[in-house]
């Protein structure tokens, strides 16, 4: 039996086990997706409340559409439009939400660490859907779903992580899920954005500046995104990231012929990535998006749909044969 | 008349260490010896106890005036006199900034009305703490202050720092400096490190605080000023330190209990973990209690800044620096130093007592004549400590809920007890 | 739970006769074998419809395809279970508009399950037609639902199970009345 799961907070803390019965779960989900009548009824009157403290256009949107798919209604709370711009604190939001009773709450946050601490405070399952610089759980369950329906398992592969990984959450939620089913894990990027402590997140990761060494026999090709300004840092000129770090056709030949390359999104094609990969035959980031349909509606349909634990048993009790 | 009879009394400026009685007449210490006659003075029975001179903590935030709904002179005090502490010497960062002779003047008056400890001010170096003109060190000097800093700050350049050393070595002042690298600095929320990596938090290099002990440094051995460095947290920092007494340099530095304590490793989500500077690695927690025992440190201080409770209720990122600190002191000092065996009891008296009055330039002894300031606790009492009985306002610490062996007994300021367990 | 064995209700052999006869019936009642569909509904009615079909293949050399459905998704008791039941895939690889389809599962008891099947295949398309063919009629029914083809009906009380148990699921062939003991 697999520890059942109250919030997603991160992939650090799950077990193998877990990660796979995740990715088992969302497979009737991805089916699902082909159904002309995509509406279930089966969160029917339960409310996801859906907060969003950064920008975000495709995760929240694929977070709503997941919700009401499964027939959930949702409460948008978005940055703009809320308080916090303000300077309320994430707490009252909390307490805000809270009164609202939702059934459950993604959030997305600029600060590491917001999803737990909204965890700790309310009593509602949690998934992160992406926290400062530190987690974003689902991102690296889609990938893994896309690895595996692509390349037939997700163990034992070969994986490059390409971009600015210092600041990368996805780098990192990727780098504890295929550490745990055995990958071989390289980062590459920029000197200043190749921290030397990553490579105390998993064994078996080695770094390197050099994009050429890093392609070399990798099965699996993860493209970051490049964000142009950050603050406190010097930023790094586009031309400059291109010419040392684009994965461009001629790079991607130094990978294995059949290598998948994936891109959490929105990718800026022509900086980090070249139009004819990522349009390419060995480009995974359609599927990906469908993928992360998946992904979301079977961790809702799990973390919201579940009753409290001491919820009680129904007056029928279910046999082996059907009623 | 107070006689406080049969404690252990460990003196370290007289290297003391025997079981006597102390006599206290009025603010004095009247005599010191064995066996001596009760004769109408009230008695204290120290026995099983250790009775040293009043500590002194030469760095710590009361918030007033201005930030009153995290802590007051008042509370704060009592907060210290609950911890042992005879003494506290208060960061200039209020509101306004302790930056002229009308605001010290305001502290030690409020002070002599309702603090439970001495209360020595520390003025601002710099008007406003902004680092641009001198603040009136002159005037705040004959209005009481015993030291100047910008603390919260460094001392913004290396051009200011030598004016102020300067002129604070003309009125004999020390200059203690908050040493950090703006630049290396900003945005940072722990130290930089493999947890700042897993937690996906700014990390802050350890080179931040030692380039700036260093440029400080240079400036004592350029102006022969008295510089002591306030909550030193890195090995590199040390190094400096060591170097500049070597060369005879009138360097001194201070620990503080956490840093002697934690480490980055234990930083998690949660505010009662962030400080400045913050918790460093276990090769600094190393170097610094290697530094605590041979004497390259010279004072352990609490940095004790409390944030009311809202305010680090919060996203870790967003949250202020700072820890309270006052109640823990000693019996960190007790459980990972001297336990430990780290460093001898007697040792850890001095950070508290002599080490600490040598960087004001006073004395600090059990000895008749001297003020009667003594501090009072056990080895072995064993106690758990919880934030919410504390007298501060403030609740933010990592050792709530502690459980320690060895504890403050009693605190007698000035000839009388505010506080006693 | 505790569970005593009362009785046999159907033998292996039994549960063959009836397949046989169920098969018949399904093909006299239709227009053909062919524009029948089978719907196995998770889990004992896969192996069932997968058997009629091979029966029908028997003796009108057709083939009746056979898919089947998850009806987990479609319950309206997931709310006061506890965790949520695992999720499996529902697979009707041929269109369901304009079809006939026959919904295949082992018990008839309240006709809820039947209810959320129907829900599951309204939404992949319109069928022409949905009837039901269930082993065992158990009665006790709480929504207005009808099983047109049924191997056998049997009274039961509101503490009894019945127990299918097939060969390709449980490693053994019969039909078993239990009850429940306290």
């Amino acid at each position: 039996m697999v520890e059942r799961l109250t919030h997603l907070l991160g992939i650090e803390d799950l077990t193998r086990e877990q990660i796979g019965f995740i990715l088992d779960q969302s497979k009737p989900f991805q089916e699902f997706q082909r159904h002309p009548l995509k509406k279930l009824a089966t969160l029917r009157g339960k409310t996801v409340a859906i907060a969003f403290f950064e920008p975000s256009t495709r995760t929240r949107i694929s977070f709503t559409t997941a919700a009401a798919r499964l027939g959930a209604d949702t409460m948008a709370l978005q940055a703009e439009a809320s308080s916090l711009k303000k300077g309320e604190s994430l707490i009252d939001t909390v307490r805000t939400l809270e009164a609202m009773r939702p059934d459950g709450i993604v959030i997305r946050h600029s600060s590491s660490g917001a999803p737990e601490f909204v965890a700790a405070r309310i009593d509602v399952p949690v998934l992160n859907a992406g926290d400062g610089q530190h987690e974003h759980p689902t991102q690296a369950l889609l990938d893994a779903l896309t690895i595996r329906d692509r390349k037939g398992r997700l163990e034992n592969w070969n994986v490059t992580i390409l971009g600015d990984i210092l600041h990368s959450r996805v780098a990192r939620s990727n780098i504890h899920l295929l550490s745990k089913f055995g990958a071989r894990i390289t980062v590459c990027g920029p000197a200043m954005w190749l921290p030397r402590e990553i490579e105390t997140l998993a064994p078996n990761i080695r770094r390197t500046v050099c994009v050429e060494e890093a392609l070399d026999g990798a099965d699996i090709v993860m493209v970051l995104r490049v964000q142009s300004e950050r603050m406190y840092e010097p930023a790094l000129a586009a031309e400059e990231y291109i010419l040392r770090y684009q994965l461009t056709p001629v790079r991607l030949r130094l990978a294995q012929p059949d290598a998948l390359v994936l891109h959490p999104g929105p990718m800026i094609r022509g900086l980090e990535i070249d139009p004819a990969v990522a349009d390419g035959p060995q480009s995974g980031v359609l599927e990906q998006v469908t993928n992360g349909l998946a992904v979301r509606m079977a961790l809702l349909y799990h973390l919201v749909g579940a009753a409290p634990v001491d919820a009680p048993h129904p007056a029928k009790e279910r046999t082996s044969a059907s009623d | 008349m107070l006689l406080i009879k049969n404690g252990r009394v460990l003196d370290p400026a007289s290297n003391k260490d025997s079981l006597l009685d102390i006599l206290l007449d009025g603010e004095r210490i009247s005599r010191v010896g064995a066996n001596l006659p009760v004769d109408g003075a009230e008695a204290f029975d120290a026995t099983g106890l250790i009775v040293a001179p009043g500590f002194i903590d030469l760095h710590c935030h009361l918030r007033e005036p201005g930030q009153e709904m995290s802590e007051t002179i008042e509370t704060g005090t009592r907060a210290a006199a609950h911890g042992g502490f005879t003494a506290v010497c208060c960061m200039p960062n209020t509101q306004p900034v302790n930056d002229t002779a009308s605001v010290t003047r305001g502290i030690v008056e409020r002070a002599a009305a309702a603090a439970s400890v001495r209360v020595w001010p520390i003025g601002a170096a710099s008007k406003g703490s902004k680092g641009e003109a001198l603040a009136e060190i002159g005037a705040m000097k004959d209005a009481g202050i015993v030291a100047v800093s910008d603390d919260g700050k460094p001392i913004a350049t290396a051009r200011l720092m030598r004016q102020v050393m300067e002129y604070c070595s003309s009125l004999n002042l020390p200059v203690i400096d908050h040493c950090e690298d703006a630049s290396l600095f900003a945005g940072g929320a722990m130290r930089e490190g493999p947890q700042s990596v897993r937690l996906g938090l700014n990390g802050i290099p350890a080179q931040s605080e030692s380039i700036c002990a260093g440029r400080d440094v240079e400036m004592a051995s350029l102006t022969g000023a008295r510089l002591h460095i306030a909550h030193m947290s890195t090995r590199g920092s040390l190094e400096y330190v060591r170097w500049a007494k070597k060369q005879g340099l009138r360097v001194t530095c201070e620990v503080t209990p956490h840093h002697f304590t934690l480490v980055d490793e234990d930083v998690r989500y949660d505010s009662n973990y962030k400080m400045n500077p913050p918790l460093a690695s276990r090769s600094d927690r190393a170097a610094l209690i290697e530094g605590l025992a041979d004497g390259s440190v010279d004072a352990i201080a609490t940095d004790h800044a409390p944030h009311h409770p809202a305010s680090k209720d919060v996203e870790f990122d967003r949250a202020p620096f700072g820890i309270t600190g006052f109640e823990t002191a000693l019996t960190l000092g007790l459980t990972e130093l001297v336990i430990e065996k780290k460093l001898s009891l007697m040792r850890l008296v001095e950070l508290f007592t002599t080490g600490p009055a040598r960087v004001l330039g006073i004395e600090r002894k059990i000895a008749a004549g001297e003020p009667a300031d003594l501090t009072i606790f056990s080895t072995d009492r064993e106690w758990t400590f919880r934030a919410a009985e504390s007298p501060s306002k403030s609740r933010n610490t990592p050792f709530d809920g502690r459980s320690f062996r060895g504890a403050p007994m009693a605190t007698i300021v000035a000839g009388r007890f505010v506080y006693r367990r | 739970m505790r569970v005593v064995e009362k009785r046999q209700l159907l033998s292996a052999a039994q549960i063959n006769h009836s397949l046989q006869r169920l098969a018949h019936e399904i093909v006299e009642e239709s227009a053909g074998a062919t524009d029948v569909a089978l719907i196995g509904v998770r889990r004992r009615g896969v192996p069932l419809a997968n058997r009629l079909a091979e029966v029908i293949r028997g003796f009108t050399q057709e083939e009746a395809p056979v898919g089947t459905l998850d009806i987990t998704l479609y319950r309206d008791d997931l709310s006061t279970i506890g965790s949520q039941p695992v999720v499996q895939s529902t697979d009707i690889n041929f269109p369901v508009d304009g079809r006939d389809l026959v919904i295949v599962d082992d018990v008839l008891y309240t006709g809820r399950t039947i209810r959320a099947a129907m829900n599951g295949l309204f939404d992949l398309g319109r069928p022409k037609r949905v009837r039901l063919c269930v082993l065992i009629d158990r009665g006790h029914r709480e929504l207005p639902i009808e099983a047109t083809f049924v191997g056998r009906t049997v009274q039961t009380s509101e503490t009894e199970i019945v127990e299918v148990r097939l060969q390709e699921i449980d490693g053994e062939e019969r039909v078993m009345l239990v009850d429940r003991v306290s």
